[in-house]
């Protein structure tokens, strides 16, 4: 399989994740379909990865992985602090800076 | 009339050289300065000079007339060749190319204006001694007689055009200032401002032939202009001519800018008396026979000036022959006298000094006209309805003899001024030739013979017949401070014609500077006898109307000529509807377009921005996923813009 | 074992048994993905990201990158997905989203710009030249983890301390947005024991109900009229408030659980007020049993 069907995999799936964030509500849902974004692109560095033979995709993939991590720590720590506050975790509800 | 054609060679006017002035002439600046002096201490000293303000004045005129007079004296000294002379007294404006100075010309033609002006001037100032006595105001009143001298002076005595539009913008200030001089009156001040307003159409003229002749000529002064207008196009010569006329006829009250004369009898009499009768709507007339050398190439110019003249000459005969004020009445008299005066400047070099010689005449006579008026007014508890006069000449001797002097010298009986300077016009008229001529000619003549009607109307209604005065009238003789002047406009009344025109002493005196030859036959030619039948039939017709019928307290209907001249032959109607009301169309349209062009361009381009911005804001919905949408389609649009490039 | 996946990893990457494990993999995620976006439960959500991740995981040990295979499945599936799971307990288990969109135009305009990013992508990749790959090296593990540290260690090392700063600033970050000051001091024991005493129930709830026939437990304990009894089971699992046992066991009971049903709610009620309103914590429940 050449790179190129991975990387169409890959693109898939990073439209799929977009899509996702714009049409889910859940503030939980959104998160997770940003994490499937970050898959996406970590599929497609690996695949480049080894369409070139080195492994500078892996090692960015890699450190994708890791800023992934700690955004979604950060992340959730926001959204609890929210729920706790305002008792729901829809994405819609934080509409105040609008005309 | 078969004019001696031939005869009246045209003299041409000598070269003149202008010479400075020298000796008592060098003094002349004085003309100015006097009553200068006199304006500023009287208007700006205010009420302290409320006691001898008069007095000032008065003085202030006759020392421009002693100046004046002992000008002319030096004058009369020189060869003819050399009594052109001229007085630099500053150097106005000198821009490069366009250099105007204030300087004095004391020529034949000036000497004799500022006669006139100083001499009947002081008269009038004494006389308004005498008749503004009750009126708290008088100081402020001699402030502007003293003002309308000095600008008077400055137009005749003005070495350039722009001098000379100095002073006629000068005595059209003046004239504003004196005939609203009862501001309080509704009447007067809106009379003011009409006689204001058409000056003003005509001051358009003036300065735009000012402005033609420097564009040609380069120069402004009259050695300048006169010296290079030979050289100019006649198109040119023509519209500068044609300028000059629209100027003259807005001063002069002659057609089409006559409609404030009538009007500007709302001043007090010696106003218009003196400027309205004598000095300032002569200023016109003196205008074009200054510029003789500017018509002298323009024939066609000349004849319009002449058909103004002769047009207006019997418009103002008609008008002043229905008119029961007898103010009104003559100042119609004066709209047809000074169009005697422009049909004889129209006519060329054979018709400018007699032009003048009318002026000077009818300065004298008209002046006199107008003070009798006055003194009847002031003893009339200020009535000046023809109609409720009557029978005055037995009770006011004086006024009587010296306006009936004035009266014959008008219609033009000799020995008297009238018949000595109104005949040789219309002699000039019909030498003329052609059908202009002979149209001219009749014109002229058919004038005397109404001038005749509408004077002897007036003498008849005023001094002759039963009483109809009203119970409160006790009408008495005026005192000596008005009368003396009257007696010495009577006397210049009778024998001003004769002096000036018999042996052509005149004509001769301003042979150098506009070259009118000298008459070539005598006073009583065949045509003078016509327009004396002309007169005696006017006058018995008017004796027949009124002198043998008794007149009417009210006045009757009368036929539609009557009803015409009533309404000045509906020149202020003409005026209104077709100048005033499209002018004030305008202004409305414009201030349409204002509000709603202008102001409306600028207001919906608020509004446009205001409502874009209105609706844009509406973008910023809050929701975080609308944000995100326009993140994807925007990062969708890159994507696309990128590889449209790179393809 | 780990040996053995890269073995028969590369086995398959040799063979032309890369093809059959890309094309099922690539439904796998792809279907699971559109799952993840589709469904209304987010629990659900969860576990579908969580079939995409390990199929992902998958992927890269095909391509000749096993230490991010296992580090995806530990670190990304079985640590961050864990944490997402965790959150969702305590946002709410059963919340669903509605199917009404409230922005209008959202759902189309989404559709629309997520098909047209998908076909310039592809284009996109189209025109790149891609070009055939190496077969993806007989790189067995230790070679990929020694390649890969000498990579980070030499050429990468500044970005690697940066994100180590970064892991630290977000794990003390967390802690800080996370923390909840407590508004009124921390009840004591002797405190939490005359509360219990003074509410109208000094004694432990009941335990749930662990019979033969179910070992749940969210299966309600039975009273002795034989109605169930709500106090039994856990706010948490049975979704909170007043919503009580779950239907199913319902069901299973019978119908006279609805008569216990206000008194149920009224218990509750005694039992909450005098606690804390800062949350209904089922923590203090918990300490109760």
């Amino acid at each position: 399989m050449s790179p190129a069907h991975y990387i169409a995999l890959a693109v898939i799936l990073f439209v799929i994740g977009g899509v996702g964030v714009l049409v889910r509500r859940n503030a939980l849902v959104v998160f997770m379909c940003v994490e499937l974004m970050l898959n996406a692109v970590n599929l497609a560095f690996i695949a480049f990865a080894r369409m070139h033979g080195a492994l500078d995709g892996q090692v960015i993939a890699f450190f994708v992985m890791v800023v992934a991590a700690a955004e979604v720590v950060v992340g959730l720590a926001i959204l609890t602090s929210i729920f706790r506050t305002r008792r729901s975790a829809s994405v819609d509800d934080a509409n105040l800076l609008k005309y | 009339m078969t004019g001696s054609l031939a005869a009246t060679l045209v003299r041409p006017a000598m070269a003149l050289t202008t010479l400075p002035a020298v000796g008592a002439q060098h003094a002349a600046w004085l003309l100015l300065a006097f009553p200068a002096f006199g304006a500023i201490v009287l208007l700006l000293g205010g009420k302290r000079t409320n006691a001898w303000g008069h007095l000032l004045g008065v003085a202030m005129a006759l020392g421009a007339f002693v100046v004046g007079v002992l000008a002319f004296v030096q004058m009369l000294g020189y060869p003819a060749s050399q009594r052109s002379r001229d007085l630099h007294l500053y150097s106005w404006i000198p821009v490069a190319h366009f250099q105007v100075s204030i300087g004095l010309l004391l020529d034949p033609l000036s000497i004799c204006f500022v006669l006139l002006i100083t001499g009947v001037g002081s008269l009038i100032h004494i006389y308004a001694i005498g008749y503004m006595s009750h009126d708290p105001e008088r100081r402020r009143f001699f402030g502007y007689l003293n003002l309308f001298i000095t600008a008077m002076l400055l137009l005749v005595l003005s070495d350039n055009y722009v001098g000379l539009y100095a002073g006629w913008e000068g005595v059209g200030l003046a004239s504003y200032l004196l005939i609203g001089f009862w501001q309080y009156k509704p009447s007067a001040a809106v009379a003011a401002k009409k006689a204001f307003i058409a000056n003003r159409v005509g001051d358009v003229g003036l300065s735009l032939a000012i402005m033609a002749m420097f564009a040609t000529f380069g120069s402004v002064s009259f050695t300048g202009v006169f010296g290079a207008v030979g050289g100019a196009s006649h198109g040119v010569t023509t519209a500068i001519g044609l300028l000059l006329l629209l100027g003259a006829t807005g001063k002069s009250a002659q057609l089409p800018l006559q409609s404030w004369l009538l009007d500007a009898m709302e001043g007090p009499t010696p106003v218009s008396a003196l400027i309205h009768a004598a000095t300032m709507v002569t200023a016109g007339v003196y205008l074009i026979v200054r510029s003789a050398p500017i018509f002298n190439l323009a024939p066609d110019a000349r004849l319009a000036v002449a058909i103004v003249g002769a047009v207006t000459l019997l418009f103002g005969a008609i008008i002043g022959c229905a008119k029961d004020d007898i103010k009104k009445a003559l100042a119609g008299s004066t709209m047809s006298q000074i169009g005697y005066m422009m049909l004889a400047a129209g006519l060329g070099p054979i018709g400018y000094a007699l032009a003048i010689a009318h002026l000077l005449a009818h300065g004298f006579f008209k002046a006199g006209l107008f003070l009798g008026a006055g003194s009847i007014k002031h003893s009339m508890n200020d009535e000046v309805d023809m109609r409720r006069f009557g029978g005055l000449a037995t009770v006011m001797k004086i006024t009587f003899v010296t306006f009936g002097f004035a009266y014959l010298a008008i219609i033009g009986i000799p020995p008297f001024s009238g018949f000595f300077t109104k005949d040789p016009i219309i002699d000039a008229a019909y030498s003329r030739g052609g059908v202009s001529g002979a149209l001219l000619g009749t014109a002229a003549l058919l004038g005397a013979g109404i001038t005749a009607f509408y004077m002897t109307r007036i003498m008849l209604m005023t001094f002759t017949g039963k009483r109809r005065w009203e119970d409160a009238a006790h009408p008495h003789e005026v005192g000596p401070v008005m009368t003396s002047p009257m007696i010495i406009l009577a006397i210049g009344s009778l024998g001003a014609g004769g002096f000036l025109m018999i042996s052509n002493r005149l004509i001769n005196f301003l042979a150098p500077v506009v070259g009118t030859p000298p008459l070539s036959h005598g006073f009583f030619t065949p045509l003078s006898f016509l327009s004396l039948a002309l007169v005696v039939v006017g006058g018995a017709l008017a004796w027949a109307m009124y002198g043998r019928r008794e007149v009417p307290v009210t006045a009757p209907h009368g036929n539609p000529i009557t009803v015409a001249a009533r309404k000045d032959l509906y020149g202020d109607a003409f005026n209104e509807s077709v100048l005033m009301r499209p002018g004030q169309w305008l202004a409305r349209l414009s201030v349409f377009f204002d509000n709603r062009g202008v102001d409306g361009l600028v207001n919906t381009l608020a509004a446009t921005l205001g409502g874009t911005s209105g609706r844009m804001r509406k973008v910023q919905t809050g929701f975080v996923r609308s944000y995100a949408l326009s993140m994807l389609v925007g990062a969708v649009l890159l994507i696309g813009a990128l590889l449209l490039v790179r393809l | 074992m780990s040996h053995q996946i890269v073995l028969a990893a590369s086995a398959v990457t040799n063979s032309g048994g890369e093809a059959v494990a890309f094309w099922f993999l690539a439904v796998v995620s792809v279907a699971a993905a559109l799952g993840m976006i589709l469904t209304r439960r987010a629990v659900h959500c969860a576990v579908l990201l969580a079939i995409v991740m390990l199929s992902l995981a998958a992927t890269y040990a095909m391509q000749g990158a096993p230490f991010l295979a296992f580090v995806q499945v530990i670190v990304y599936t079985g640590a961050v997905l864990m944490l997402f799971l965790f959150v969702m307990m305590i946002v709410g288990v059963s919340a669903a989203d509605s199917i009404i969109e409230t922005i209008r135009g959202q759902r189309l305009w989404a559709a629309l710009a997520g098909i047209a990013m998908l076909v310039l992508l592809i284009l996109v990749v189209g025109h790149a030249a891609v070009g055939s790959a190496p077969p993806a090296g007989p790189q067995n593990g230790a070679q990929n983890v020694t390649g890969l540290a000498r990579l980070i260690f030499t050429t990468y090392v500044f970005p690697f301390e940066v994100t180590s700063a970064l892991l630290i600033t977000a794990a003390l970050g967390a802690m800080v947005l996370a923390h909840r000051e407590r508004t009124s001091p921390r009840p004591t024991q002797r405190l939490l024991a005359r509360r219990r005493v003074a509410s109208g129930r000094p004694t432990p709830l009941p335990g749930p109900g662990t019979y033969a026939r179910h070992n749940a437990v969210d299966m309600p304990a039975l009273l002795p009229d034989g109605t169930p009894s709500e106090l039994s089971v856990s706010e948490v699992l049975s979704g909170g408030g007043a919503a009580g046992i779950r239907p199913a066991a319902r069901a299973m009971l019978g119908g006279q659980a609805q008569a216990v049903q206000t008194q149920a709610v009224q218990t509750q009620a005694v039992q909450e007020a005098p606690l804390d309103a800062d949350q209904p914590d089922s923590g203090s429940q918990e300490d109760e049993r």
